[in-house]
């Protein structure tokens, strides 16, 4: 075994492992230049004239796409080359969307909420300066798994906090808190707080949860002491949903944790387990709370609803119809009909003005960046990034799954966000760490094994030979 | 704006979104499969490596070299090797220094990686101390207590 020889990852090439860092900038100058063609073509088609704003939009969001690059190529070298440009033109499109609904906004006046898009390009200015952050300190990720329990203690204090205060109910859910003129959503940093404590809980536990279990039906379960962290989740998720009437938040934490619990143990029974606590939960949930029942009435028969609950729902499945396979071209649409469309249904304003085959594009997007995700899982050499890689990955799997679902009509409502693409400052400045973690942790699978660069030479350098017998 | 220009941004717009994500697979498909993509050799070379592999390539034994055991030879498996003091390890190391669980020595796809189980006195590879999984290369010292073993093909 010596060496490349038997490598599969060195195989490939006998010269050094290639950092592609050359195509991530190429493919990130492909992705700015569709933003801003689609920029263009929104300000040509609506106000037959581009708007002067464009050029500063446009030197903003290519710097922004250039310092992240610098530092990837500085601090992570290895990294995967398709996580950053996947970002950037999921970004772009919701910031154009986002531009585009601004213009709607503003021409039939009276109650437009003002620019949103440059609000988001600063919160995602902010959110590559927490992407800095995460690549500049944890050097190695595999030191986040010593803070797990802080990181836990944190997560769940995030998510406790807009229940026990006041005056943080928008839309009827308890999620945001508001500082400064900002509304914040503490939630979606606790999502990545609490996945990195689940990976380093069951990388501790995997061998218990995983080997001791009965045999019931051919199916195998675990324990009934084994099944406390699961039933814990299970409750904390239910409690989230009782206290903030927040329904995706609720959804998103406990199908991490099933999904974690299985990659980690290799069990199906897990998955079992979990079906089964969530539609006992579903339906108690659906007896008792009026909000759930409202939420699952308007998905199973939206028309019959169209003047109350239905409306948004309904208009959606309009947008999307109208969209119909090639779109109405960039500002070309009616997305403003949608209620809401900058945040929660950005993807019927993308499904109407790019048609099926721009939400297709979208999907494939995030489809992309999942398996890129879930590649790094595979093969990074630690257990505890194996797991961080493989839920983080699925999270935004999740996010985009229940979301796209809640917007064609496919699953009820939830609240949660499009990564990346739906305006909100919270949920993309989380983005951007969940982004930088993956990027940490795919250059540390990337990094090359055989003779390894990465550990200080001088440890390996004369000493070895002397001890040597 | 001419109808006709806004029909070529609508068709133009979905063309230029569908060839970012081709150059995308492309990039997916050359490390799928090595080098560029568009030359279809991916399978005799894997067929090559297989055979190498079930070859002489990689380690056969693994080797006390130093301590109370030294001499013992251990013909490696598929199986993980589990190193320490407890009676059900692999190998049974009867060293003062030794944790009950010390070390793992774990096979993946052909390579040896060696893994500390959270032993007092640790495991050295070379004069590192071992963290995470490192893989061995054949000849390289690992250190455990006053044992030393080595792979050996």
């Amino acid at each position: 075994m010596s060496g490349p020889g038997t490598d599969p990852r060195a195989a490939t090439a006998g010269d050094p492992t290639p950092t592609r860092r050359g195509t991530e900038l190429a493919l990130l100058a492909f992705a700015v230049v569709i933003t801003l063609a689609a920029q263009c073509i929104v300000d040509l088609t609506v106000t037959d004239s581009l708007s002067p704003e464009l050029a500063t939009f446009g030197t903003w969001f290519t710097a922004l796409w250039v310092v992240a690059h610098l530092v990837v190529r500085r601090f992570a070298p290895y990294a995967d080359p398709l996580l950053l440009p996947c970002v950037a033109v999921l970004m772009g499109l919701g910031l154009t969307m986002i531009h585009r609904l601004d213009i709607a906004g503003d021409q039939l006046g009276g109650n437009s909420s003002g620019e949103d898009a440059p609000v988001q390009l600063l919160w995602a200015t902010v959110g590559l300066v927490l992407f800095v952050a995460v690549l500049v300190v944890v050097r190695d990720h595999r030191v986040l798994a010593r803070f797990a329990y802080t990181l836990a203690l944190v997560g769940l204090v995030l998510l406790a906090i807009p229940a026990v205060l006041p005056n943080s109910e928008i839309n009827g859910a308890k999620l945001w808190i508001r500082v400064a003129g900002f509304s914040i959503q503490p939630g979606e940093f606790a999502k990545i707080c609490l996945v990195v404590f689940f990976a380093a809980y069951l990388v501790d536990k995997r061998d218990v949860l995983a080997l001791a279990s009965r045999k019931v039906v051919g199916l195998e379960l675990p324990r009934g002491r084994d099944l406390g962290p699961v039933l814990l989740a299970w409750v904390a998720s239910i409690l989230v949903l009782v206290f903030e009437r927040d329904l995706g938040s609720s959804l998103l934490l406990f199908g991490i944790f099933v999904v974690m619990l299985y990659v980690a143990t290799e069990r199906a029974s897990w998955l079992v387990i979990g079906v089964v606590l969530f539609s006992g939960g579903a339906f108690v949930a659906y007896q008792v709370f009026g909000h759930v029942r409202v939420r699952v009435d308007t998905w199973l028969d939206p028309f019959a609803y169209v003047d109350t609950g239905g409306y948004q729902i309904v208009q959606s499945l309009f947008s999307l119809g109208t969209g119909g396979l090639f779109g109405a071209g960039l500002g070309g649409g009616r997305p403003d009909q949608v209620p809401v469309a900058k945040s929660d249904f950005i993807a019927s304003a993308i499904g109407e003005e790019l048609g099926l085959f721009g939400l297709v594009a979208v999907i494939v997007l995030y489809l992309v960046l999942v398996e890129r995700g879930l590649r790094t899982s595979l093969v990074v050499r630690d257990g505890f990034g194996k797991l961080l890689a493989a839920g983080l990955s699925f999270a935004v799997a999740w996010q985009v799954f229940v979301v796209l679902g809640g917007v064609t009509g496919l699953l009820p409502l939830t609240g949660l966000t499009t990564p990346f693409l739906a305006y909100g400052g919270s949920s993309l400045v989380a983005n951007f760490g969940l982004v930088a973690l993956l990027v940490r942790i795919s250059d540390a699978a990337r990094r090359p094994v055989a003779p390894p660069p990465a550990t200080p030479p001088k440890l390996t350098d004369a000493p070895t030979e002397v001890v040597r017998p | 704006m001419a109808e006709i220009v806004l029909q070529a941004f609508r068709f133009g717009f979905l063309l230029l979104l569908w060839l970012f994500i081709f150059a995308a697979f492309r990039v997916v498909r050359a490390d799928l499969f090595g080098g560029r993509a568009g030359r279809v050799t991916s399978v005799p070379p894997r067929a090559a490596t297989a055979g190498r592999k079930r070859g002489n390539r990689g380690p056969r034994h693994l080797v006390v070299t130093a301590g109370p055991l030294s001499g013992t030879r251990i013909t490696l498996g598929e199986q993980a090797i589990l190193i320490g003091r407890a009676d059900d390890s692999t190998l049974v190391l009867t060293d003062d220094f030794a944790s009950s669980r010390h070390a793992r020595l774990t096979n993946r796809s052909g390579q040896w990686y060696v893994e500390d189980l959270g032993s007092t006195n640790g495991t050295y590879l070379d004069q590192q101390r071992v963290q995470g999984p490192l893989l061995v290369g054949p000849g390289q010292p690992i250190r455990i207590g006053q044992t030393v073993l080595e792979l050996r093909s």
